[in-house]
């Protein structure tokens, strides 16, 4: 009897990778690691793995699977869809964590799997499958931001290599990548027709970074100065002045993942409930409910909205046909992911009182010390991936087809 | 703005004048940088006492001005504007208590030194993260008060506290038995831990109520610093917004944004009338100053606390970095609202006040 169900389940090829993926990541994963992801490592920049965390690394980029469904050819793990969601269900079953992510994981990869040439997916798509390699965006500039398209970064056509002059700022972890893709302007007649894709090597003649201390302390990002840069045209993804269209697949991938409905969901709204910080914090009455009335209903009301949120993701998720990439609803996931990281702090902050505004030194334990970072730093997430107003304008023009007034 | 009398605006233009010209906020990132141990800049304290604030709410006879709450406020709002590191509120605060409840002794001992500029003194209150006035432990006997508070305000400077303890409010000078440990927070003000280890202290006469009152005019205060950061956080912002082109246009030529600058504008009119009525209610010394404070901490609160969140949003990346002045607003302001009972807890007051 005991054994049936088994025989049962290897016929279903789904059921059989199942066992496969559970097998697997316990011969992998080292149950100490369990649940020791650490959020905040896309901002600190590289920290030195333990032996344990980059054996668990390694193996997961010889497997493919850091990038499940990224094609086997270029290092991926060839999954279909339902073989992701089956290894994703493996990894939360027992606290195993992706260890492969970062812009090329994000959005640069995806993107050039649509968009390069043979040559470039070789080249690029498999030190990123295995997380060797370091992206950044090279995007905004101190005059573009929102107006991504009104960027002056220039890049001259100098017959088989373009030299490439002006600056890029807020570029995330551009002191610790390796390369950057980037737009540039190659046709200064044209505002969207005049764009180009292009990658650089950031440790190329020329490139030089500043970086930049933000509000919660840490220098997640620098400004990024280009001065008579060689980028050879084997580097340009797509055709010269193309690059808008796939700048803007790219930030489609972007905000994708940014509202937690891409590789990393659920990783935002990890950590204690705010249910259990407040009695904690705040002490519970007499019916052992949390003591304050008020912020009891506003942590309700916040828990419903997160709920709803996640709802929401695995509806998208159901629907999106096979193949399908990301798509306008995007916008609404990140605008409403970042509404629920922001209030999430903002309530923890709450609860905490000045326990949750410490900065540094004696009197305060490290969680709340990081709840202070994480609270200053999370202000950023309506502002980065295109800020809460562009996808408003996004949602208002591309999904309900109003009109722009000028 | 109230009707103010003739002294009252001058004090207010000179505030301004001195908090502009003197004290801009580039002063407030010097002192954070330097960090001195008291956390504000000394010079500029004793420039504030050349100007008498320190004794606005001392009577004459004792050395200072008596104008009363609202010339505070109207201090204090400027000072917030420019977030400037002042231990006035603190110490304006302390006054309150040795005022309504020190006798004679007391007040001609501390009063006319406070007013001078000598003696920093504040609230030593809070014995946990958040305001709970109803939970203390510090205990008085004998002369002497032993107890561990914790986030007193200009704690590192104080020379002189006002300590709650289960026997009401004593006053505990700096001295044997009082060691203080520095908390650094996000705000880069002083916020000590201070012990109390059967310091010599007096107690402060008055009713069960002294508790109260002092901490209502210390909310006051304190709200008065808030409006004045609510109101220059929005300037700046509105200021932006017609200089940053984005799209070939100013950022303030978008309709979305109009409305939402709009909207705090809203919030801060009606800000002020409720900080300026609690601040007359206090003055006049009016039964319902507890409606009236509880009523201006929590609307000030939840303006504050939209408007710093509209500052960073609103200046997008720039508002963002450390270089940018948005954040210290946005750190001032959760250490505010969190001081002397946060909204929801002025609001849980306000409706047991009205018998809901
Ligand atoms: C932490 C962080 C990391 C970042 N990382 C990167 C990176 O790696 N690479 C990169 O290229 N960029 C990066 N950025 C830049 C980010 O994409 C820009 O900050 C963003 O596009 C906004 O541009 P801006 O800062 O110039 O703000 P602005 O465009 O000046 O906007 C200011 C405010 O006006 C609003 N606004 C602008 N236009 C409109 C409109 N038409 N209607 C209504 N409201 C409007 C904005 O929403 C915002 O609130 C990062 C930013 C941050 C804060």
């Amino acid at each position: 009897m005991a054994t049936a169900p088994d025989v049962e389940a290897l016929a279903d090829p789904l059921e059989a990778f199942r066992v496969h993926a559970r097998e697997w990541l316990a011969a992998n994963f080292p149950p100490s690691l369990r649940g020791k992801d650490n959020a905040m490592s896309a901002v600190e920049g590289p920290t030195e793995l333990s032996d344990e965390e980059a054996a668990w690394k390694h193996a997961m980029g010889e497997k493919g699977w850091g990038v499940p469904a990224w094609p086997k050819e270029y290092g991926g793990g060839g999954l279909s869809r339902a073989e992701v969601r089956v290894l994703h269900e493996e990894m939360a079953r027992i606290g195993a964590w992706n260890p492969i992510g970062g812009m090329g994981v994000m959005m640069f990869g995806p993107t050039l799997l649509e968009y390069g040439t043979e040559e470039q997916k070789r080249e690029h798509i498999p030190p990123i499958a295995r997380g060797e390699i370091r992206w950044c965006q090279g995007y905004s500039e101190p005059g573009a931001g929102s107006d991504l398209a009104s960027l002056q970064t220039f890049a001259e056509d100098a017959g088989d290599h373009y030299v490439v002059n002006g600056q890029k700022t807020w570029t995330s972890g551009g002191q610790w990548a390796d390369k950057c893709f980037m737009l540039v302007r190659t046709d200064k007649t044209k505002k969207h027709e005049g764009i180009t894709f292009l990658l650089v090597d950031m440790d190329a003649p020329g490139v030089e970074v500043k970086p930049i201390r933000l509000i919660s302390g840490s220098s997640p990002f620098c400004e990024t100065f280009f001065t008579d840069v060689k980028v050879p045209k084997a580097n340009r993804v797509g055709e010269e002045g193309q690059g808008w269209t796939i700048g803007k697949r790219l930030l489609q991938h972007e905000r994708t993942s940014l509202s937690g409905g891409g590789s990393s969901a659920g990783r935002f709204f990890a950590g204690t409930p705010l249910s259990e910080l407040a009695k904690h914090y705040v002490g519970t009455d007499e019916g052992g409910r949390i003591a304050d009335a008020d912020l009891r209903m506003r942590i309700v009301r916040h828990e419903m909205d997160l709920r709803a949120f996640m709802a929401t993701l695995r509806r998208a998720a159901m629907e999106a046909k096979a193949g399908q990439g990301p798509s306008a609803t995007s916008s609404i996931m990140k605008n409403v992911g970042a509404r629920i990281t922001q209030e999430r702090a903002e309530l923890a902050l709450e609860i905490m009182g000045m326990a949750g505004l410490g900065w540094e030194g004696e009197g305060f334990t490290p969680e709340e010390l990081a709840q202070t970072r994480g609270w200053l730093f999370g202000k950023a997430v309506s502002i980065y991936g295109g800020s809460t107003e562009i996808q408003n304008n996004v949602i208002a023009k591309r999904i309900l087809g109003m009109l722009d007034h000028q | 703005m109230a009707v103010l009398t003739e002294e009252q605006t001058m004090l207010r233009d000179m505030a301004r004048e001195w908090v502009d010209n003197e004290a801009p906020v580039t002063a407030f990132r010097r002192m954070r940088d330097a960090a001195p141990a008291e956390r504000y800049d000394s010079g500029a304290w004793r420039a504030q006492a050349e100007m008498g604030w320190p004794g606005i709410l001392v009577p004459e006879a004792l050395g200072g001005v008596g104008m009363g709450y609202v010339s505070l406020g109207l201090v204090l709002e400027q000072l917030g504007r420019n977030l400037t590191a002042s231990p006035l509120a603190a110490t304006a605060a302390a006054t309150s208590a040795i005022l309504i409840g020190g006798s004679e002794a007391q007040q001609t001992e501390w009063l006319p030194r406070i007013a001078a500029g000598e003696v920093v003194a504040t609230l030593a209150i809070d014995e946990e993260p958040r305001f709970a006035p109803d939970r203390i432990t510090t205990e008085a006997a004998g002369g002497r008060v032993t107890g561990t508070k914790e986030f007193v305000a200009e704690g590192d400077g104080a020379a002189l506290f006002v300590v709650a303890t289960t026997d009401g409010l004593w006053l505990v000078p700096e001295g044997e038995g009082v060691t203080r440990s520095a908390r650094q927070m996000v705000d880069s003000r002083s916020h000590a831990q201070v012990r109390f280890d059967g310091a010599a202290g007096e107690r402060l006469a008055g009713s069960d109520e002294l508790p109260t009152r002092v901490t209502d005019r210390a909310a006051a205060a304190t709200c008065a610093e808030m409006l004045g950061m609510a109101e220059a956080a929005f300037e700046k912002t509105n200021e932006y917004l017609k200089t940053r082109v984005q799209f070939g246009q100013p950022l303030s030529t978008f309709q979305a944004l109009q409305h939402r600058m709009a909207k705090q504008f809203t919030e801060l009119e009606l800000t002020r009338s409720v900080v300026e009525a609690a601040l007359e209610a206090i003055e006049a010394d009016r039964p319902d100053v507890p409606q009236a404070v509880s009523l201006a901490k929590a609307v000030a609160g939840e303006t504050l606390h939209l408007i710093s969140r509209e500052t960073v949003q609103l200046h997008g990346g720039i508002g963002m970095t450390d270089e940018h002045d948005a954040g210290f607003y946005l750190k001032r302001a959760r250490v505010l609202e969190a001081q002397w009972g946060n909204a929801a807890w002025h609001r849980e007051r306000f409706a047991r006040l009205n018998g809901y």
